[in-house]
């Protein structure tokens, strides 16, 4: 058992706020200036967390950031699969980035569908002193000629395009007049733009409004008939089959998804959302940009919710029947009710093996903070939480609807900092990323991966829930973690910052 | 529901319930799908030589390619010196990826970092960044060296590092005497291999050269010892400590030049170690007095190999040795350049290797097999797949060159089971894919991508290269060596067992062969 449980706020605080001041003693005096910015011990009842974000990350730190391409090619525009993704530039981020994100889709790939293939341009010396838009010409042809089933293409730009001077959206245009006004969308998510995937969430936001919706205009007529019941999951990437054991709860309830955004989406469903009468939300931070552009352009309202933990589940179900009428709020309360079982046997399981255990977060767009409930629905709490690419906007919604008083916040963190705080607070699991895995795993830390939910999920939905519960107790509880010190070695030592 | 507490349904299982393909079936409707007999049809034409043909007249579009960016090798190569930090200078988002690959294959924290550079520095240049980068990276991380490489980004704009490293010290980001290396490693030239090529020529010339103009060179004074190189290889932890093994058993005095054999294999007991083991500051400088130089891949040491050889060492480079006659060939020249005999101990071992391989042959011998991967490994594989009375039929490698590609070739041509080979080189998978519709085989040996290609064709894959993500701890193990011969050999053999279990179970029908011996 962690140590904070016997502790006071006050002394939680007051320990917290010391261990920022140790942490910040290894740097040069300009970068400790900069990074105690970005590190805070909430305080409850404040509209934020107190912390400096969607800053430049410092050099040399091991930040765990990535880039603007790998948030337009890896996290927005990738999973929409009936489109031919090319990462143009140079062979390495499309290869890294293959396959890894486990953005699960049905479709026969390499005909219709497209997600797990690598396409590149892969860039040689004379792409870069000549030019590369003579060969991105050709390389569309060869799309079209090798995968004819292809619905669009999108061009997910490098560092090089933007630096060589390339003109991808003429190209794009003169591609798709060629082709029969084919949708080619030019993205210009050069991985130095900005500070973090971030940015390229936004630009490949912008990317769908102004090549997807402006060119088909608010009149072009959806495939379907409309009901009153439409709605659009935004934000959800299918990790694992996320927006699947999602989906199946709104339906349920009486709603009808007409577009995924965009784990398993296609480019009909892009292009008909406009149509829906409520956008949901779920990665606020990835797509937070093109549900304002609907709510303005179209008017339709849009709604953040939360599919982590029966809690949050709950009071997602009715936030978002609010916007209907009765069947739907009685969908809603059904929903509720058919799931209780299944949840009750699960807290029942898992609770009294988790109860009290503690955990530190750094993920990503939403996580940092929507996974909370579903731990506290295990009893379990979570002592620490910071993004890798957050806004304000993010830290004023984990202050204002997650985080508990004293909770250690961290933006941009690396990993030192990263390490010196999970030695000194001896978190009972940390959930990060592949970087940071085996890290906390050599120090005897249970770890999970919570981009990737560690090749396991789903882990949101009621379904999800589940896999969710087993996977934390398998971490946590794992026998392994007694092997980790020889017998022969294994003399209590108090290991806070006992090297110090 | 599906779903349950007491037995909880994971994503393979959960999403075949009625509920679900009830739903994803709804879902089609609003995905605009295209005619599922246009898809078959065209599912078929894929696998036509028309379509071959097609293909192979690419000349812009590159789809799976079987080669990763030249900095992920100069990563790979920089931790195998001792408390070494690779610094990529550049945009961060690439050292993200590399640190993720790498882990993904080792299972294996992987410390690097980046000097962050951004749209402003696109401008004006990344020298700040260098300068704070290398402060902030000596502090916290205490290396004992940070080795130094780009980024598509930092070679576009031309950075120049030589210069910014000094300007870096004389600002004191690390003290005037601190070990930076550098390697220019521009992702649009080369691949992974010419990375680790690049990344160890720039910390063999530090060291030999005088430090970028800071010592005096050094005077090479030959002594007994041998160097070796073991290339950019998933299985250097496995390999690197077999080689470790023979050296010793030979009483050959060596150095491992970039042994990251350590660094990726380290113990959960308690402690992260960002450093461990590694060629250390001083034997990579003293690697300059050796009698000469192996190197296991050709292909990542083309720069390296003639440098050291200027510096008057005899220079040996071999192509990943596998199996029986390779390894025979590594260990005489090794003899030969060290003066040192060969053990009765590696004898017995190689004669435990002809004896697994008799006992086998009749199941590997005649199959048919396809090759990808790094040029080298190709090589190697190709070379054991020969003496096993195997018959390769496509040879692959997408950073293959010319002179591999002709190498290769004579390969093949000496032996009557290389005789219906091809060889591929700068090709992709998905030409791959039209070779093994076009001209089946029996089995598929190359990385976990290779994994989509069986799935497509039907051809079992034999997992062997980099990187291996889907299948765990290989890389512990050696393939090099006569024991790694049998590591090879018993993959090989587990696969084809498997297969004709696979295809021999079906109760009643075809159970008639599901043998008890094979
Ligand atoms: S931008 Fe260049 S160096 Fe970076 S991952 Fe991509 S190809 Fe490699
Ligand atoms: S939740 Fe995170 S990992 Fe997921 S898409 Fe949003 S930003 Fe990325």
């Amino acid at each position: 058992m962690s140590l904070v449980t016997t502790q006071s706020a006050a002394e939680i605080r007051a320990r917290n706020k010391e261990l920022i001041e140790e942490t910040l003693k290894v740097y040069p005096e300009k970068t400790a200036k900069r990074r105690a910015k970005h590190l805070n011990v909430h305080e409850s009842g404040k509209s934020d967390c107190g912390v400096k974000s969607n800053l430049k990350s410092i050099p040399g730190v091991m930040t765990i950031r990535g880039c603007a391409y790998a948030g337009s090619k890896g996290v927005v525009w990738g999973p929409i699969k009936d489109m031919v993704h090319i990462s143009h530039g140079p062979v390495g981020c499309g290869q890294y980035s293959w396959g890894s994100r486990r953005n699960y889709y049905v479709g026969t790939t390499g005909i219709d569908t497209f997600v797990t293939l690598q396409l590149t341009s892969d860039f040689q010396e004379k792409d870069i002193v000549f030019g590369g838009d003579k060969k991105l010409i050709k390389l569309i042809d060869e799309i079209q000629e090798l995968f004819p089933l292809n619905n669009g293409i999108t061009i997910q730009s490098e560092c090089p395009i933007g630096l060589i001077g390339d003109d991808i959206e003429a190209v794009s245009r003169a591609k798709s007049n060629e082709y029969d006004g084919k949708t080619i969308v030019p993205v210009r998510c050069e991985g130095f733009r900005g500070v973090s995937q971030s940015l390229g969430h936004h630009i490949a936001n912008d990317a769908v409004r102004d090549w997807i919706f402006d060119k088909n205009g608010p009149d072009s007529k959806p495939e379907f008939e409309s009901t009153p019941y439409d709605v659009a999951i935004i934000g959800d990437y299918n990790i694992g089959g996320d927006a699947w054991s999602s989906r199946i709860l709104l339906e349920e309830m009486g709603l009808r998804v007409i577009a995924q955004w965009s784990g398993d989406g296609s480019l009909a469903e892009l292009e008909a959302t406009p149509k829906a009468k409520l956008n949901i939300l779920h990665c606020y931070r990835s797509m937070n940009y093109i549900s304002r552009h609907m709510e303005e352009k179209f008017g339709i309202p849009w709604c953040e919710y939360n599919f982590f933990g029966p809690s949050k589940i709950a009071e997602s179900l009715r936030k978002i029947a609010s916007f209907f009428d009765d069947k739907i709020k009685e969908g809603a309360e059904r929903v509720i009710e058919k799931y209780q079982p299944l949840v009750n046997a699960v807290i029942a399981k898992y609770r009294p093996r988790l109860q009290g255990k503690t955990v530190m977060l750094f993920v990503g767009g939403l996580r940092p903070r929507h996974v909370i409930g579903a731990y506290e629905d295990l009893g379990m709490e979570v002592i620490g939480t910071g993004y890798e690419f957050g806004h304000n906007d993010d830290y004023q919604r984990t202050a204002q609807h997650y985080v508990k008083d004293s909770t250690l916040i961290y933006d941009d963190l690396n990993g030192y900092e990263f390490e010196r705080f999970v030695e000194k607070l001896q978190p009972d699991l940390v959930g990060s990323g592949i970087k940071e895995k085996y890290v906390f795993q050599k120090m005897g830390v249970p770890f999970r991966q919570m981009h990737s939910w560690d090749y396991s999920g789903p882990y949101h939905g009621y379904d999800g829930f589940a896999i969710f519960a087993r996977d934390m107790d398998m971490a946590v509880n794992s026998p392994i973690w007694k092997k980790v010190k020889a017998p022969w070695k294994d003399v209590p030592k108090p290991k806070l910052l006992a090297a110090e | 529901m599906a779903q349950s507490a007491e037995h909880v349904l994971d994503h393979f299982e959960l999403f075949r319930g009625p509920e679900y393909q009830q739903m994803l079936a709804k879902k089609k409707a609003f995905e605009n799908p295209r005619d599922p007999a246009e898809v078959e049809r065209v599912k078929e034409w894929t696998k036509t030589p028309e379509y071959r043909e097609k293909n192979f007249a690419r000349e812009a579009l590159t789809i799976n390619p079987a080669k990763a960016c030249q900095p992920l090798g100069a990563v790979f190569a920089s931790v195998g010196f001792e408390g070494t930090l690779p610094f990529v200078h550049g945009s961060q988002g690439c050292v993200a990826y590399y640190r993720s690959h790498l882990s993904r294959h080792f299972k294996e924290p992987s410390s690097c970092v980046s000097s962050s550079m951004t749209e402003d520095a696109a401008v004006f240049g990344g020298l700040n960044n260098m300068v704070d980068g290398l402060a902030n990276s000596y502090n916290m991380y205490k290396p004992k060296m940070i080795a130094v490489s780009t980024t598509c980004m930092a070679e576009v704009i031309g950075d120049d590092l030589n210069a910014f490293i000094k300007t870096s010290k004389e600002k004191g980001a690390v003290p005037a005497d601190f070990d930076v290396p550098f390697a220019h490693t521009p992702a649009f030239v080369g691949s992974h291999i010419t990375g680790y090529d690049n990344a160890l020529k720039g910390i063999l010339e530090h060291f030999w050269d005088g430090k970028a103009g800071t010592a005096p060179k050094l005077e090479r004074k030959p002594n007994d010892k041998v160097n070796f190189i073991g290339g950019f290889d998933g299985y250097t932890v496995g390999n690197l400590r077999e080689i470790k093994r023979i050296l010793e058993l030979m009483g050959v005095e060596y150095t491992i030049l970039a042994d990251n054999s350590e660094v990726f294999d380290t113990p959960t007991d308690g402690e992260f170690r960002m450093y461990d083991g590694g060629t250390t500051l001083d034997e990579a400088a003293n690697a300059v007095h050796a009698k000469g130089t192996i190197s296991m891949q050709q292909w990542s040491t083309e720069k390296t190999l003639p440098f050291i050889a200027d510096h008057g060492q005899d220079v040996l480079a071999f192509n990943y040795p596998m199996g029986v006659s390779a390894t025979d060939d590594f260990l005489m020249a090794l003899s030969l350049l060290s003066g040192k005999g060969i053990p009765e101990e590696l004898a017995r071992e190689r004669g435990r290797l002809v004896d697994a391989m008799t006992d086998s042959s009749a199941h590997i011998h005649g199959k048919k097999f396809a090759i990808y991967g790094d040029p080298d490994l190709c090589y190697g594989l190709a070379a054991f797949l020969l003496e096993l009375g195997a018959e390769p039929i496509h040879v692959l490698s997408t950073n293959g060159n010319k002179a591999w590609e002709e190498k290769t070739k004579a390969l093949l041509a000496g032996s009557t089971f290389g005789q219906d080979c091809n060889v591929y080189p700068g090709r992709d998978l998905w030409h791959m894919r039209s070779l093994l519709f076009t001209e089946p085989v029996d089995y598929l040996i190359g990385n976990t991508y290779g994994k989509y290609l069986e799935r497509d064709t039907g051809t079992p894959l034999i997992r062997i290269g980099f990187p291996v993500f889907d299948r765990h701890h290989h890389h512990r193990s050696p393939v090099w060596g006569y024991q790694g011969g049998m590591n090879v050999l018993v993959k090989i053999l587990d696969k084809i067992f498997d297969e004709i279990d696979k295809k021999t179970s079906l109760l009643g029908k075809t159970d008639y062969s599901f043998d008890i011996i094979r």
